[in-house]
């Protein structure tokens, strides 16, 4: 939208990085080739620049990385404590220290806006190693009984939503618990992780407590296959869990599945209604939509719906869409080419199945991978736009006529990860509450995450939780 | 002379009606209020950007003298500096209006005349607005006759603590009365009102009692004008024209006092109200040392050096 | 003290507010090693100086105790990086204040630095350890939260004159009360420079209040206080009739009271103490510190909300 105040550009210095043409795999402390010499390019989504070429790790290099793991366990185990807990603290320190860079690296390799790299996930990858360095050293308060011990070797994989935040809930419990860790960065998103390496040769980490292995899908399904990992974390899509736990099942392997979600976002006729429409924004368009907690289902009380809608659109045609870099975007790019090919197909599914598509008025940049905000209004239950995750800027609008359905629906889903309630009425926010089926719900806020506050769904958006005290538990055998 | 639109007539049929309305307006929710706020002030505003919004800036000033120690000299200096701010630029726009005590109006209009800025007077027994209704009127009736082109008045935030908005709001129709051809700034002292849901509420009983630009503070209480009441505003005048068609303008006040905070200001009004407000018509700032930061950094767009306080004018 | 060059002595002050005052009394007094060498003269403090530092403390507790628990812990962890930093100076004042060897004096203020490192960890966590969720029989949400107490007076141990401060201090301030500090009285310096790298550490003026001088004359107007609502006796663990005085004081207002731990019966620990004065603390401050120390100086809050049922009766949900 043209306005007076036209906003110069303001991008972030890309200076502040300094990206090698070539990385290898972090194993036993060491930048190391693919035993094959395999590589693959990462590119930023934005531009479709090649950023770096990485290893790509094969079996026989998941082997080399969980040895050195198992090697590294058994110093690292025996520990105090306090101990680890330090090194950890050192960890936190530097990330702290290096967020600029390591934030401009982000939104290279990912596309996401640099505001929200250096505001929310630099800021959250600092706080979450912080926090658990904190519990390294008080085991014993955590609840599990005196001196818990940890698992052993955990094989980590992560998505490419929010690669180093991913990394830090993967790494940080596992690391203050006594477990080393052998993980596997997204195909798309590799950078992050191996300037993670960098930070723990820094913090004078031993070699061999974390190892990262750059690769695609196979190294991953090496690496949670390998026999001598105890424990597997996972993040990413419903259908690789569910791949994962019939890998695993008849082993002694623990697992926790972070997957997908259709988070129903509720808005009640005495709303906050400016705020209830930046929750829905936030819910919805943060990070593009590809979060595995978004609000992607707008759930509205049909008397407030017309104007909740019109406040909303009002609200989105002020987005700004563009150079993920520049200091005011609020929409980055999508991470790939095959991620913008599925948002669209679905997209493409929900206008054949009868939904009414309106997007925001927004100039798509010709290079790169883009997608300009979406919603859809009209949706029932029974368009695939309901059900089916987009992982996208796609807002799917339904409407309801009382608590009662406004829970129905939003439980009728086979996902449960995350929900929202928007109502001044703090008995309604409590009851809904306790009626969703979700990990995670929000009254008046949304997309909210804290390293003190366990994160994880219900149903098929996976098991175990992840943060908190409650995230202990999942890396100590108990 | 815009009037309340149908819609929002039985509004202020009764105290009662008036208290269902306003009641019934949505909540506001502090957390999330702020947070916009905070998100809207990260903007970065460069180079041409950052040209336009000083110049806007300080075109919006309503440079300002509220002292017990006021005298005529003291408001002959803020007019000439309202009238060329920059001595070493003159291509410097001139603020909007000056703001003084009703006793000063006489003074500034003289010496502001066919400058084309403004003569802005408080009134109401400005600031706390504790007297009696007749001398209220008065107040705004010496202002008016001595030439102002504004009146900034106080609303009675007693009667609103108390829950008689009817009595607020009819004050300010009368005092709207009284103003004839001026325009009518109405003052909510948000700092008083405490909470957002009655800034919220003000605004809008601020608005249907026909103001022509609602206001947050005097700049004589601890809490003045804030990133989050003034987006708050700004959604309240957007929404009015919405329902009713009317535009009303915007005064943030006190507090504002370098160019990146009226910059943010600035930001929040391009993305909320929208851009119909980017006029010294619809928004002002109520400042005095605001100007000569903004013209410092003026200075530092032109030349490429950092300017100091003694390259601009102090009054 | 090199090739004959006079050294510089530093002027000890006390830490009141964010500032560094000299007694208002004038007074000071001398500080020696055990062996009697003269170290400095430190402020002898006055009761005014006890209210000035209550007043402080009370000014800085609402934002202190409003700081999340994340920001405390960065802080804490800030005062580890900073004493870090100054490592050699205090292994010097704790060389000189005990009687240690350099080695032992090392051991001691590499136990107090990870001190602060243990309580830093301890500000957003031990909500979760000692709070949570209550299932009510009835349609409630309920939920208890620990909360700081407010301003607590701090009775520094006599024997240990920087790890056993550290380890009475930072539990209060981890949770997020404010402090007025009691430094031990024949060994104040590091207690003292303590205070210089608080001072520097991000940490607001007023959350920690350090004073010297004699105990008794101190700790008896903070006992009685009306303003402050805690009071930390451990300074006062080798004067049995002192800390019943000062208990029997605090009850006016019912401050909480850490006693001094003589209820820990360890003969062999006190026999070893006996024989060198200046360690009769009653505590073991190497070891494990557990949380009594956190939870001494928290109030649990318990908030009831109602749940209710979704629609009208008979609803499905």
């Amino acid at each position: 939208m043209a306005s007076a105040f036209e906003y110069a550009p303001a991008p972030e210095s890309r200076s502040v990085v300094d990206i090698a043409p070539s990385y290898g795999l972090f194993i036993d402390g060491e930048f190391t080739e693919a035993a094959d010499g395999k590589v693959f390019k990462t590119l930023s989504p934005s531009t479709e620049e090649v950023l770096s070429e990485v290893a790509r790790a094969g079996a026989e290099d998941v082997d080399r990385a969980v040895k050195a793991a198992r090697k590294a366990f058994e110093k690292w185990s025996a520990l105090p404590g306090s101990e680890r807990a330090k090194y950890l603290f050192r960890i936190a320190r530097i990330i702290q220290e290096r967020s600029r860079e390591l934030a401009v690296l982000e939104t290279l390799d990912n596309g996401k806006p640099i505001r929200e790299t250096r505001d929310a996930d630099l800021p959250l990858v600092a706080a979450h190693f912080f926090y658990y360095a904190g519990w390294a050293d008080k085991l014993d308060h955590a609840g599990y009984g005196a001196n818990p011990r940890p698992l052993g070797v955990a094989g980590q994989i992560i998505p490419w939503n929010f690669p180093l935040l991913m990394l830090a809930w993967k790494i940080a419990p596992a690391l203050a618990t006594g477990n080393t860790v052998v993980l596997k960065p997204a195909e798309t998103t590799p950078l992050s992780a191996l300037f993670f390496a960098d930070v723990c040769r820094q913090a004078g980490l031993p070699k061999g407590v974390v190892n990262i292995l750059t690769g695609y899908g196979d190294a991953g399904s090496a690496l949670v296959t390998h026999p001598d990992v105890n424990k597997v974390a996972f993040t990413g899509s419903t259908a690789v869990g569910k791949a994962i736990a019939r890998q695993i099942a008849g082993t002694d392997k623990r697992a926790t599945l972070e997957l997908g979600g259709k988070g129903a976002n509720i808005v009640f006729d005495d709303a906050p209604v400016d705020q209830a429409v930046e929750g829905i924004v936030t819910g919805i368009f943060f990070n593009q939509g590809q979060v595995c907690c978004a609000g992607s289902r707008l759930l509205v009380q049909e008397s407030v719906h017309d104007e909740v809608l019109h406040a909303l659109k009002r609200r989105l045609t002020t987005l700004r869409l563009g150079d993920p870099l520049d200091k005011n975007t609020d929409i980055g790019a999508i991470n790939s080419a095959e991620q913008l090919a599925r948002i669209t197909a679905l997209v493409e599914t929900g206008e054949a199945e009868g939904a009414e598509r309106w997007s925001a008025p927004c100039e798509l940049p010709s290079t790169g991978y883009w997608f300009a905000p979406t919603l859809f209004t009209g949706v029932t239950q029974a368009h695939t736009v309901a059900r089916d995750e987009i992982f996208g800027p796609v807002l799917s609008v339904l409407t309801f006529r009382t608590p009662d359905e406004a829970v129905a629906k939003a439980n009728n889903s086979q996902y449960g990860l995350s929900a929202g309630i928007w109502t001044e009425k703090g008995s309604r926010i409590l009851a809904v509450a306790n009626k969703l089926r979700a990990g995670v719900v929000w009254a008046n806020t949304f997309n909210k995450f804290d390293p003190t506050s366990p994160f994880g769904g219900y149903k098929e958006s996976g098991y175990g939780r992840e943060g908190g005290r409650h995230g202990l538990e999942a890396y100590l055998d108990v | 002379m815009p009037t309340t639109a149908p819609p929002l007539a039985d509004a202020t049929a009764s105290d009662s009606a008036l208290r269902r309305f306003l009641h019934g307006l949505p909540g506001v929710d502090t957390v999330g209020l702020e947070a916009r706020a905070a998100a809207l002030g990260t903007r970065s505003i460069k180079t041409t950007a950052k040209a336009y919004a000083i110049d806007l800036a300080i075109s919006m000033i309503d440079l300002t003298t509220l002292e017990g120690a006021d005298t005529p000299g003291k408001v002959r200096a803020l007019a000439a500096k309202a009238v060329n701010p920059d001595p070493l630029d003159r291509t410097t726009p001139r603020t909007a209006a000056v703001c003084v005590y009703p006793d000063m109006a006489a003074t500034a209009v003289a010496a502001l005349a066919g400058s084309g800025v403004k003569v802005a007077s408080v009134a109401t027994a400005f600031p706390a607005g504790r007297a009696a209704p007749a001398v209220k009127l008065a107040d705004v009736r010496d202002a008016v006759a001595a030439g102002a082109d504004e009146i900034d008045m106080v609303i009675d935030r007693g009667a609103f603590l108390s829950g008689r908005y009817l009595k607020v709001y009819e004050e300010i129709v009368a005092v709207k009365a009284e103003c004839g051809q001026a325009r009518l700034k109405v003052i909510f002292e948000t700092g008083e009102l405490s909470t957002y849901d009655n800034i919220r509420r003000a605004s809008w009983l601020g608005m249907l009692a026909g103001a022509d630009f609602i206001k947050t503070s005097t700049g004589k209480v601890a809490t003045n004008a804030t990133p989050a009441n003034t987006l708050l505003m700004l959604e309240a005048v957007r929404d009015f024209r919405e329902q009713t068609g009317v535009q009303v303008g915007v005064k943030p006040a006190g507090g504002i006092r370098t160019t990146k905070d009226a910059i943010k200001f600035l930001v929040l009004v391009n993305e909320t109200a929208g851009e119909d407000w980017l006029d010294n018509h619809w928004f002002r700032f109520g400042a005095s040392s605001l100007l000569n930061d903004l013209l410092m950094q003026r200075q530092k767009l032109s030349t490429g050096r950092y300017s100091g306080p003694d390259y601009v004018t102090v009054d | 003290m090199s090739d004959g060059r006079l050294s510089v002595f530093k002027t000890y002050k006390l830490y009141v507010g964010g500032k560094f005052p000299r007694s208002e009394s004038g007074r000071v007094y001398e500080v020696t090693d055990p062996k009697g060498k003269w170290l400095a003269n430190v402020p002898q403090s006055s009761r005014k100086d006890a209210r000035d530092a209550v007043v402080a403390a009370r000014k800085a507790f609402g934002d202190w105790s409003g700081a999340t628990a994340y920001n405390r812990g960065q802080i804490l962890y800030r005062i580890a990086e900073m004493l870090e930093g100054r490592r050699e100076q205090f292994v010097r004042e704790v060389a000189d204040a005990e009687g240690l060897s350099k080695s032992k004096a090392a051991a001691v203020v590499d136990a107090a630095i990870d001190r602060w490192v243990w309580y830093a960890g301890w500000t957003d966590k031990i909500g979760q350890v000692v709070g949570g969720a209550n299932p009510v029989a009835g349609p409630f949400f309920n939920l208890s939260t620990p909360e700081p107490t407010g301003v607590v007076a701090v009775l520094a141990p006599q024997g240990s004159s920087l790890l056993g401060l550290v380890s009475v201090l930072a539990p209060v301030i981890a949770t997020g009360n404010t402090a007025v500090v009691v430094a031990s009285a024949d060994a104040p310096l590091p207690a003292l420079s303590l205070g210089e790298v608080l001072a520097t550490s991000d940490l607001p003026g007023g959350v920690v209040n350090i004073l010297s001088g004699r105990t008794a004359e101190l700790a008896a107007p903070l006992a009685s206080h009306q303003d402050v609502n805690g009071i930390d006796l451990t300074g006062a663990a080798g004067d049995a009739e002192l800390a019943k005085e000062l208990e029997a004081a605090a009850a006016e207002n019912l401050k909480r009271v850490l006693r001094p731990s003589v209820s820990r019966h360890r003969p062999e620990k006190e026999a070893k103490d006996a024989a060198r004065p200046q360690a009769v603390d009653g505590s073991d401050w190497s070891a494990d510190p557990g949380t009594h120390r956190l939870t001494a100086f928290l109030e649990t809050k318990t908030v009831w909300h109602p749940t209710g049922a979704l629609g009208a009766s008979g609803s499905s949900y």
